[in-house]
C-alpha cells in the first residue's frame, strides 16, 4: 500500500466536504484494501465512514430501508428481510465467505469493482483501470467476461450477487449530497454500461455518499430463487447467476422478475422475458420459452460461448425452483 | 606517425565536464529526495488502542498496518497466519467483537476500541478450547498452517448455529482453504463440538 492519512469524520457533511478525487471512503474495506495493496487504488486519504452511516434495517413507507453500513451477514439474517425479501437474503448468502459477509457493508457492495483479471494485473492494459490503455480481456482470457451490453472498450462484469436481487426487486439507492440533499436512484439506473467510459462503474454523483437502500414492499416472498453457477461449489464469483421471483395466482403467473449476474457490466434485468411470463401458466414449457427469450440476446465472446446454454439452464432451473421455494 | 597533441580547448572542456560530473551525485541526490517528498507521501503513524485477548494495548502503527500485521509483527502474536494477504484463503481469520473477520483486510486503525480474539485467546491457560481439542482428536489438520484460521472460523460457525448438516458446515466454512485437504477432519471436529 502507498502511505495515506487516516481520518474519521464526525458527520456525513464533514465526510462529504473532505471528499476529493484522491480521497476514498472506507467501510468494510474488503475490496478497497485489496485494491490498495495491488496499487490499483492509491488514495492519499481514507475517511472511515463506519460510524457515520446507519447500520439499521428499518421499515420505511411502502417498504424497507437498509442502512448503507448494515453488514451483509446482518442483512441476510434480519427477520424483516428473511420474511419480506427472502430473495435478497438468498443472494447475499450466495456471495463471498462468512468472514467477508461479516465485514462487507451493503452500500459498499454496490460500489465494488469488477474481478476481471486484467483489471487486477497492473502490467497489462485495462481501460477501466487506466482509461485509453486498451482492453486486454476482449481478445484475451475472457471466459468470465460479459455476454451482453459490453463495448469495444470493456467486457468486464459486475461481480455482486446481492445487487442482482436488488435489481430484480426494483430497489432504490438513496444518496446524500454535500448540500444534505437526498436523492433516490432507481437500481436499474445506478450501475452503468461500459460504453466509451468503462472507468465509471456507476452513476453515483460526485461528492455524494450512499446512505441507504430502499426496497418497495412486494409479493415475491413466496416464489423466488437465486441460482448461481460457478467454478466451485462455494466462495467463487458467478459464471452466471439468475434471480427469479414469481407472483402466482393458482398456476397463473401474475408478475415475474428475472435478473442475472455474471453476464454484464451491470446487474441485468430480462424485461422481455418478464413480460412474456406475465399471464402464462407456470409450466416447464413456459419457463423454457422464457429462457429462449433471455438467451436470444446473448452475444458471447470467443472464450465464453458456454455461458449461453449455462444461462438458459440457470433461467429454467431458477423459475422451476420458484415453485418449490 | 604524427605526434598527438592536446589543445587548450580540449583541456578546458574535459576538465570542466569532469568537474560537473563530480558534483552530479550530490545534486541528483537532493533533486531525487525533493521529488520523492513531492511524489511519494511520507508514511504516517497513528496511535491505536485495542483490546486483544482481553489485554489492552496502545500501539503506534503506520496507517497502512492491517490487523494481521499488527498482531503478528508488532504484538508478536504469531498464531494468526498470513496466507494470501488478499482475503482469499481465511488463514488470518480472527474475531472482532465476537464476529469472525479477515484480519488481512482489516485496518488496525479500524479496530480502535474493539475486542479482538486471536487463536492465542481461545485456550483457558493450559486447558484447550473444545474446538482445539476436537481438531486434535479428529485429525483436523496436517501441516497446520491454515489451522488457527480454521479453528477461529469453526468456533464462529458453531456460535452462529450453522452446523445443521455436513453441507451447511461445508458452506459456512468455505472461506477457509486447506491445501492438505484435511476438510473431512475439520467437518468432523465441528460436528463433535456442535453436539
Amino acid at each position: 500500500m502507498r502511505p495515506f492519512t487516516f481520518n474519521k469524520p464526525s458527520s456525513v457533511n464533514q465526510a462529504l466536504s473532505g471528499k476529493k478525487e484522491t480521497v476514498q471512503y472506507i467501510a468494510g474495506g474488503t475490496n478497497l484494501l485489496d485494491l490498495m495493496k495491488k496499487h490499483i487504488s492509491v488514495p492519499d486519504t481514507l475517511l472511515d465512514v463506519t460510524t457515520l452511516l446507519s447500520d439499521k434495517v428499518q421499515p420505511a413507507p411502502g417498504g424497507i430501508r437498509i442502512g448503507a453500513m448494515v453488514r451483509n451477514s446482518a442483512a441476510a439474517s434480519h427477520p424483516d428481510i428473511r420474511s419480506g425479501f427472502p430473495l435478497l437474503a438468498k443472494a447475499i448468502l450466495a456471495g463471498a465467505s462468512p468472514q467477508i459477509r461479516n465485514m462487507a457493508s451493503m452500500g459498499g457492495n454496490l460500489l465494488q469493482r469488477t474481478r476481471c483479471p486484467y483489471f487486477y494485473d497492473i502490467t497489462l492494459p485495462c481501460n477501466k483501470r487506466k482509461p485509453g490503455s486498451g482492453c486486454a480481456a476482449k481478445d484475451g482470457e475472457n471466459r468470465m467476461s460479459a455476454v451482453i451490453g459490453y463495448s469495444e472498450n470493456c467486457v468486464a462484469v459486475h461481480p455482486s450477487d446481492l445487487c442482482i436481487a436488488l435489481a430484480a426487486l426494483d430497489a432504490s439507492v438513496i444518496v446524500t449530497g454535500k448540500d444534505q440533499k437526498t436523492i433516490a436512484i432507481p437500481f436499474k439506473d445506478f450501475h452503468r454500461l461500459p460504453g466509451s467510459t468503462p472507468e465509471k462503474d456507476n452513476n453515483l454523483p460526485e461528492n455524494a455518499i450512499i446512505t441507504s437502500i430502499d426496497i418497495p414492499a412486494n409479493a415475491f416472498h413466496k416464489n423466488y430463487a437465486y441460482v448461481k453457477v460457478r467454478d466451485r461449489d462455494s466462495y467463487a464469483f458467478a459464471l452466471v447467476s439468475v434471480a427469479a421471483a414469481l407472483q402466482l395466482e393458482g398456476s397463473m403467473i401474475r408478475e415475474a422478475r428475472l435478473a442475472s449476474g455474471g453476464v454484464a457490466h451491470k446487474p441485468w434485468r430480462w424485461y422481455e422475458a418478464e413480460q412474456f411470463l406475465k399471464g402464462k401458466e407456470a409450466t416447464p414449457a413456459t419457463f423454457s420459452q422464457a429462457a429462449d427469450i433471455v438467451t436470444k440476446e446473448i452475444k458471447p465472446l470467443p472464450n465464453n460461448g458456454f455461458k449461453l446454454p449455462m444461462l438458459k439452464g440457470a433461467v429454467e432451473v431458477a423459475l422451476q425452483n420458484c415453485l418449490t421455494a | 606517425m604524427e605526434k598527438q597533441t592536446y589543445s587548450r580547448r580540449f583541456f578546458l572542456t574535459t576538465t570542466s565536464l569532469l568537474a560537473t560530473f563530480a558534483f552530479i551525485p550530490e545534486s541528483v541526490k537532493s533533486f531525487y529526495s525533493n521529488v520523492k517528498k513531492l511524489v511519494i507521501r511520507p508514511k504516517e503513524n497513528l496511535r491505536i488502542l485495542v483490546t486483544i485477548n482481553k489485554k489492552k494495548y496502545t500501539v503506534n502503527a503506520d496507517t497502512r498496518t492491517t490487523l494481521l500485521d499488527l498482531v503478528r509483527e508488532q504484538l508478536e502474536l504469531t498464531g494468526t497466519k498470513k496466507g494470501c494477504d488478499h482475503g482469499q484463503c481465511g488463514a488470518c481469520t480472527v474475531h472482532v467483537d465476537g464476529q469472525r473477520v479477515l484480519s488481512c483486510l482489516t485496518l488496525a486503525a479500524m479496530v480502535q476500541d474493539k475486542n479482538v480474539t486471536t487463536i492465542e485467546g481461545l485456550a483457558d491457560g493450559d486447558k484447550l478450547h473444545p474446538m482445539q481439542q476436537a481438531f486434535i482428536e479428529c485429525d483436523g489438520f496436517q501441516c497446520g498452517y491454515c489451522t488457527p484460521g480454521q479453528i477461529m472460523s469453526a468456533v464462529a460457525c458453531v456460535n452462529e448455529g450453522h452446523t445443521g448438516s455436513v453441507e451447511e458446515i461445508k458452506e459456512f466454512m468455505s472461506g477457509n482453504l486447506c491445501r492438505c485437504g484435511a476438510y473431512n477432519g475439520i467437518v468432523a471436529s465441528i460436528q463433535k463440538v456442535a453436539r
